[in-house]
């Protein structure tokens, strides 16, 4: 019988820290500004410059430890992590080694109905590098560009256990994550901007074997496909080359994500086996964090996603799969709790939410912040259906151009004489033509075959360009035909 | 203890020097001597003994989360070796 | 009597009393450095004379005159100055001009102190002789065969040769104190955190401190006082008030405990200078203090414990230096890493290698415990020592070195050159307050005392140091350099 195998994936995410200025210095975070304009002799590594903590990134380390369960230590410090690269300009980078943060923590996660529980091994700041531009690939290029703004932007670094077993458990632990850090607001978490990445670990070993297999590390994984598909790749890769007793050939190495090939390269070049060389940076007092700031912080702390999920389940009546997904980011929770505030069904909300917006959002490549709907439009569209002044059918129109113009359904309505026909004495004429017209249809009907009725509807909508009420239609042709 | 050529490599590539071949023997013999020196230390017993890093007893130094300009491009570039497009140009990498 | 030959107390009372300018000061000064500059080889750059001759008459018209206002100084060349050329005795930043002035620097500015040049140094605090200078060495006045000590040579020999009236220094393991020995005039290394080291190029940043180099106690007390305080560009600047070193100088120390550690007078300590230091703690006996010998038994380990601890942390504080965005780089280089490789290499001199070597060895996989750590472990028995000590005593006085100043290029182990900072180096493990005052001669050389105080009380060593000062002449003896 062949072997099983299992998949065993582990993740690091470098979430950048919602600060104005840098880890170490007063410069600003702005992103997309002019090269080399957001820096200082600090962040550009000059000799004689010294690092300040900015007590922000502290904060927002701590707020998301609490977010994430961990503990968090008394004691603190700073290391050094020593390594030469352009980019890195004191050629040394300021990070945790020993003693980070946050310590432990999880967070649970759902895949295909079941859940799973994923533990945090730590979580520690440390500040980014800078940009490197090269000449195209970095392979072939002849020279490359250092950019600094970059340099000394606060990040922190959120290492999971190896407790993931599949790309879509390690697809969904990232969204939740990301959630997570959304909610509480720690960080943009803008993965095209790189204020979110993610490395993951995989190793694969048969099925019961306790030891772990022998584990690459997958870098450059800058959206949510590439890490799915990018671990399933790797997964393949290991597993193939166990099932052909090739399994010496997997090397614990450094890989990276081809998003043209779809495939995983290696990165190893003939440099020496990394030697760090941490060691406390003596430039940096280190912390301690007192219960008092815990307090102040968990207190502070803003709703998070699984508390909203459970509120919007138990208070507002919304099945649990849509209460996931309303509570992926702050702006669609925002946005529902908007309008359940003046409207009470709230999976006709959700429903809303979920189709025809986030429709519409990724057609554009709009996020919700910047959608012209607001919560008021929706719901006065929602209340012009259930008073009959428009049609289901109608309002999917009216909200697309919403969406468009941000204009107000009664606005939109009104221009384009699009409102509902709900009025007897306007449609009793226009029925008793089509009565008149269709004698035939009249015959089937009261000879017991109901449907002719649909099409004698079909001929009022179509009379009226789709403005007839459809209830009150049919209403008024039994009455008129039973006459 | 005596450093090996090749240990006085490994460091020194670690260090991003480079030794040409007197060197490597001078610095093999010096380190050497030093570090025999050093050896001293394991005279002591330090078992219980907490490394001291940071000999002032000062914790939570902080700063505002405060931007403040920073130096104009044209200051902080005006000693760099090699510019390009306002950034720092440097030879390949791989 | 010149101006240059008078101490910054006694040009400050001219100045107040408008008996003198600060441009008579400062021409003064320049006068000087043309007559002896040759000789002595203090300076790496002296500024132009008639731009530090605007800023004496900006001072004078100011009208106000108070601490180091309208006098001429000079810096060690790791002090980083706006606009002026900050070479740390380097090839690697032979060009290199900062956008900012150090914090210790400004302060001086911000009394319109008058900066006339950059001093020569061991090429990045790395040496006690200030041979290891890439440009050239400089002399001791006292012997132009000498060397002046280091790393602070240039602002130790400059201040000797009243080429300046005071000037800064850093002290890593002894950099000011045993300069200031080997050249008789006084040096003080403040409490670690006294001083911001912002924009002092760093060479051991647990260990670093800027300090003062004078003519007389009172004035390094003027001085202290000016560049002292918390920044909040350097962390571990500690927020103690700064009291006014001044009021500490009343030659009262009647009651006063002095400790002299006894292993400070082995460890190869010439006979001459024990004597000396002996005859100094009598007068101080003389003078009402209670002198006793005490024991700092973990002292012989101190040194070796530096030479791994101020290595480790000068490997990474040297590692920026790699040709990307400032100083030299060596150009002919195709990839990278070659540009860092040849890069350092052609621009670091010998002393400055052999400690990155050192260092990076001791911070690296598999020796890290055996030697980085270890030596952090013996730096804390070292602490406890002093701690112990300044149980029962006030201060602490040894020799500030075991000899008086070599002749120039006469040491080429490095390890016998490293043992001239053992009596230093304990201080610096300990982040204490230290001075050297001078205390006689030997054979035509000075020799310098050495005083420890507890944390934070720079006013308990300038206190003794005074009122020794107050009963001694040995300040007062001034090399003949042939000029006069």
């Amino acid at each position: 019988m062949a072997q099983e195998f299992e998949t065993v994936i582990g993740l690091e995410v470098h979430a950048e820290l919602k600060t104005a200025t840098k880890i170490f210095c007063s410069c600003s975070t702005a992103f997309g500004s002019e090269p080399n304009t957001q820096v200082c002799p600090i962040c550009s590594g000059f000799p004689g410059t010294l690092p300040v903590l900015n007590k922000k990134v502290v904060e927002l380390a701590i707020r998301t430890g609490l977010a994430l369960h961990s503990e968090i230590p008394e004691f603190c410090k700073f290391d050094r992590k020593n390594y030469f690269y352009p980019d890195l300009a004191k050629a040394y980078q300021i990070s945790q080694y020993d003693l980070p943060i946050c310590k432990g923590g999880y967070l649970d996660i759902e895949v295909n109905g079941s859940k799973k529980r994923i533990g945090i091994n730590r979580a520690h700041m440390e500040e980014d590098a800078g940009k490197l531009v090269h000449q195209g690939d970095i392979t072939t290029t002849p020279f490359s560009l250092v950019d600094l703004n970059r340099s000394g932007i606060p990040l922190l670094e959120i290492v999971s256990e190896p407790d993931m077993s599949s790309a879509a458990e390690a697809r969904t632990y990232l969204e939740k994550l990301r959630a997570i850090l959304l909610f509480a607001g720690v960080s943009d978490c803008k993965m095209q901007e790189g204020s979110l990445r993610c490395d993951a670990n995989v190793s694969v070993k048969p099925v019961g074997q306790k030891e772990l297999g022998t584990r690459t590390e997958i870098k450059n994984l800058n959206s949510f496909r590439a890490l799915e598909r990018a671990i399933e790749y790797e997964a393949k890769r290991h597993t193939c080359l166990l099932e052909d007793g090739d399994g010496d050939k997997i090397i614990q190495e450094t890989r990276t994500w081809d998003e043209e090939k779809q495939e995983t390269r290696s990165m190893r070049s003939k440099e020496e086996a990394n030697d760090y060389r941490y060691f406390p940076d003596p430039d940096l007092p280190p912390l301690k964090i007192k219960q008092e700031w815990i307090k102040e912080i968990k207190n502070s702390m803003p709703e998070l996603p699984e508390i909203a999920e459970e509120r919007l389940v138990k208070d507002c009546g919304l099945p649990e799969y849509d209460a996931s997904i309303i509570t992926m980011t702050p702006e669609s929770l925002a946005f529902f709790d908007g309008c359940v505030k003046s409207y009470s069904d709230a999976k006709t909300i959700s429903n809303w939410i979920m189709g025809d917006l986030t429709r519409l959002l990724n057609q554009n490549n709009i996020e919700l912040t910047d959608c012209k709907i607001t919560p008021d439009s929706l719901v006065s569209m929602l209340k012009m259906i259930d008073d009959g002044k428009i049609s289901g059918k109608m309002a999917k129109d009216i909200f697309e151009d919403m969406f468009n113009t941000g204009k107000n359904p009664e606005v939109i309505v009104k221009e384009k004489g699009m409102v509902q026909i709900s009025d007897e004495q306007t449609l009793v004429p226009i029925l008793e033509d089509i009565i008149a017209n269709n004698p035939r249809a009249v015959e089937d009907y009261k000879s017991g075959k109901k449907k002719a009725m649909g099409a004698m509807v079909g001929q009022v909508m179509k009379a009226t360009k789709g403005q007839a009420n459809p209830a009150l239609v049919n209403k008024l042709l039994q009455q008129l035909l039973g006459r | 203890m005596a450093l090996t050529i090749q240990e006085v490599e490994h460091v020194a590539l670690l260090a991003r020097l480079k030794l040409d071949d007197d060197e490597k023997e001078l610095f093999a013999a010096q380190l050497s001597s030093i570090l025999d020196y050093a050896n001293r230390l394991n005279e002591l017993s330090t078992e219980d003994v907490e490394p001291l890093v940071h000999i002032l007893p000062i914790y939570n130094v902080f700063r505002e989360d405060e931007v403040q300009p920073g130096t104009p491009r044209e200051e902080i570039l005006s000693n760099a070796p090699l510019l390009e497009d306002n950034q720092y140009k440097v030879p390949k990498i791989i | 009597m010149e101006l240059y030959e008078l101490t910054l107390h006694e040009l400050q009372d001219k100045l107040q009393k408008k008996e003198t300018s600060s441009e008579e000061i400062t021409r003064s000064v320049f006068s000087r450095i043309n007559q002896v500059e040759d000789k002595v080889k203090s300076f790496i750059t002296v500024i132009d004379k008639e731009t530090v001759l605007k800023k004496a008459r900006e001072s004078d018209e100011s009208g106000k005159f108070t601490g180091v206002t309208g006098i001429p100084y000079g810096l060690k060349d790791l002090f980083c100055t706006r606009g002026v050329l900050t070479t740390c005795a380097s090839n690697m930043l032979a060009n290199y001009i900062p956008t900012h002035s150090s914090t210790a620097v400004s302060k001086l500015e911000e009394q319109k102190g008058i900066m006339v040049g950059k001093l020569n140094m061991d090429e990045f605090a790395m040496g006690s002789s200030t041979e290891t200078s890439a440009f050239f060495p400089t002399r001791n006045p006292w012997d132009l065969d000498r060397m002046p000590g280091g790393s602070s040579g240039g602002s130790a020999a400059a201040v000797r040769a009243d080429e300046v009236i005071f000037s800064l220094g850093s002290d890593t393991g002894g950099s000011i104190r045993q300069p200031a020995s080997f050249c008789g005039v006084v040096g003080l290394k403040p409490t670690y955190g006294r001083v911001s080291r912002s924009g002092v190029v760093a060479f051991a940043s647990s260990l670093d401190q800027v300090g003062v180099f004078s003519k007389d106690v009172e004035d390094c007390a003027i001085v202290l006082k000016t560049i002292s305080g918390y920044d909040p560009l350097d962390s571990t600047s500690v927020n103690i008030e700064v009291p006014d070193y001044t009021t500490y100088l009343d030659g009262d120390i009647k009651g006063m405990k002095i400790g002299y550690p006894r292993e400070y007078f082995e460890q190869g300590v010439t006979e001459d200078i024990k004597q000396a230091v002996f005859k100094a703690l009598k007068k101080f006996e003389e003078l009402g203090a209670i002198v006793e010998e005490v024991s700092l038994p973990h002292s012989e380990y101190a040194l070796p414990a530096y030479y791994l601890i101020a290595p480790a942390e000068a490997s990474t504080n040297m590692a920026k230096f790699d040709g990307v965005r400032f100083g030299y780089r060596n150009i002919s280089a195709d990839n990278v890493i070659d540009m860092f490789c040849n890069s350092r290499s052609d621009s670091f001199g010998d002393e400055v290698k052999r400690r990155i070597m050192l260092g990076t060895y001791a911070l690296s996989s598999g020796y890290y415990d055996a030697y980085y750590l270890k030596a952090l472990k013996v730096r804390r028995l070292i602490a406890n020592d002093f701690d112990k000590v300044f149980k029962d005593f006030d201060i602490i006085i040894s020799p500030t070195t075991p000899n008086t100043a070599f002749k120039i290029g006469q040491q080429d182990d490095p390890l016998a050159l490293y043992m001239n900072d053992i009596l230093t180096v304990p201080v610096n493990m300990a982040g204490l307050p230290g001075m050297s005052i001078p205390c006689g001669f030997s054979n035509g050389l000075p020799i310098g005392m050495q005083l420890i105080g507890k944390p934070f009380a720079e006013g308990s060593i300038l206190k003794a140091a005074y009122a020794f000062e107050q009963n001694t002449d040995y300040h007062k003896v001034k090399p003949d350099l042939g000029v006069k």
